[in-house]
């Protein structure tokens, strides 16, 4: 029997708690009911002034001063890679106008070397020629003269020879003309 | 049949609080919940405005959330004009707000729970949107009742319709949140009542059962704190939209 009636109390309870009086939220005869609204009529407009006035504007202030910020550091890194890639494509350009400019320097040098060794060849040879031809001019003066210091010397002698295989001697003239005329033949051949 | 009963109810009667001075001025005991959301509020303010940083601390960083939050749906919802009617609506939002998340702990009171509360809440919305849509187009404010594109003849039946939906919102407003909130904790108070019940009338075994609704309990609880901010929530979104067709008649 006490189950019984506990679980009918437990089954009504719900409906029964509800039932039990009038809800305080209806209950319009108690004044209190209504000067709750004057009170917190007060309360809010206390709450919105002091939020409108102080709160509001200096947290709009702080979150306005840290997007301002965020967006001046991100301008500013913008505007130092743009100053990094422009001092990398200066770097690149000077890098290149120097490969270009030592390679130039260098084939001039190149240039310059091989024109003073050939002008250096050059005057050696004509140097070499000159003396060479010098000492042809000599060597030609030698046997000219060796020459010219042979032939009285021949004629002379084929005079003598001439003079005792057959007892007379030709006219001197002649001899000379003859000795010219067999080392003339001697030169030929 | 002695023994303890259930009373549902008893937690929203209204007292007078801050002793002699309350009861000389009718100053309730929901209105201390009141004062507490806003000292909250306030404090939550002051605390999280102090170090004013770049990078905000826990406070700040909540503060922050909730004006962002507010400041977006205001924007987002109304437009631009938006702006103007932020502290209101943040105003609004963060008392409810408050005053739910109070009414949830044991001891404190629940003033969203109060129809009058809501009911007071939810006219100043109506009469506001409403002076805002008639300062804004004057007395072109009335084509909002007049739906447009449609014949001619069915305006006769259409205008009735939208007057009076438009004449729902305050009521529809208010007994969303206060019939949230009353549910909410007449449920914990019942289950909580099955607890001394089942203690009372089945003894050992009893207080062993009660474990069932004391699970339902901590359940709810979970639920509640979903509804507090959720009901908060919607109220301050549809006072944008009540700000927004104001404004924009659309």
């Amino acid at each position: 029997m006490r189950r019984l009636s506990t679980a009918l109390l437990l089954a009504l309870a719900p409906s029964a708690a509800l039932a039990d009086g009038e809800m305080p939220q209806m209950d319009f005869s108690n004044p209190l009911t209504l000067d709750q609204v004057g009170w917190m009529a007060i309360i809010i407009v206390v709450l919105y002034l002091v939020l409108s006035r102080w709160g509001l504007p200096q947290m709009g202030k702080v979150l306005e001063n840290r997007a301002a910020i965020i967006a001046r550091d991100l301008a500013a890194a913008r505007a130092a890679k743009l100053e990094a890639d422009r001092a990398v494509a200066l770097l690149t350009a000077t890098l290149s106008s120097a490969r270009t400019t030592a390679q130039a320097e260098v084939a001039k040098a190149v240039a310059d070397a091989k024109a003073e060794a050939g002008a250096k060849a050059a005057a050696l040879n004509t140097q070499l020629d000159a003396k060479l031809a010098e000492a042809e001019a000599r060597i030609v003066a030698a046997r000219n003269a060796a020459m010219a210091a042979i032939k009285p010397v021949a004629s002379e002698a084929a005079g003598e020879m001439l003079l005792k295989l057959t007892g007379s001697a030709p006219a001197q003239e002649e001899l000379v003309r003859r000795v010219d005329d067999a080392l003339a033949a001697r030169k030929a051949a | 049949m002695a023994g303890p009963s259930i009373d549902a109810l008893g937690q929203f009667s209204l007292t007078t609080g801050l002793g002699p001075i309350g009861r000389a001025v009718n100053f309730t005991n929901s209105n201390e919940a009141m004062l507490a959301a806003a000292v909250i509020i306030l404090g939550l303010f002051a605390i999280g405005l102090k170090a004013k940083a770049l990078v905000p601390g826990r406070v700040q960083a909540l503060v922050e959330v909730l004006y962002e939050f507010v400041h977006n749906m205001c924007v987002d919802t109304i437009g631009e004009e938006g702006r103007r009617f932020f502290p209101l609506v943040f105003t609004i939002f963060s008392f409810i707000l408050l005053g739910n998340l109070i009414g949830l702990f044991p001891y404190f009171f629940a003033f969203t729970s109060h129809i009058a509360v809501t009911l007071a809440l939810a006219l100043f919305v109506f009469l506001f949107s409403t002076g805002v849509g008639f300062y804004t187009h004057g007395f072109g404010f009335l084509k909002f009742f007049v739906p447009s594109g449609v014949p001619g003849w069915l305006l006769p039946l259409l205008v009735p319709i939208e007057f009076i939906s438009y004449l729902s919102r305050p009521v529809s407003l208010s007994v969303r949140l206060f019939a949230n909130m009353t549910a909410g904790h007449v449920m914990w108070e019942v289950f909580a009542g099955f607890m001394l019940l089942l203690t009372a009338g089945l003894g050992v075994f009893g207080a062993i059962a009660s474990v069932v609704p004391l699970g339902l309990n901590v359940a709810l609880a979970a639920l509640e704190l979903l509804v507090a901010g959720l009901q908060a929530y919607v109220f301050a979104i549809l006072t944008c939209l009540y700000l927004h067709d104001a404004v924009h008649m659309h």
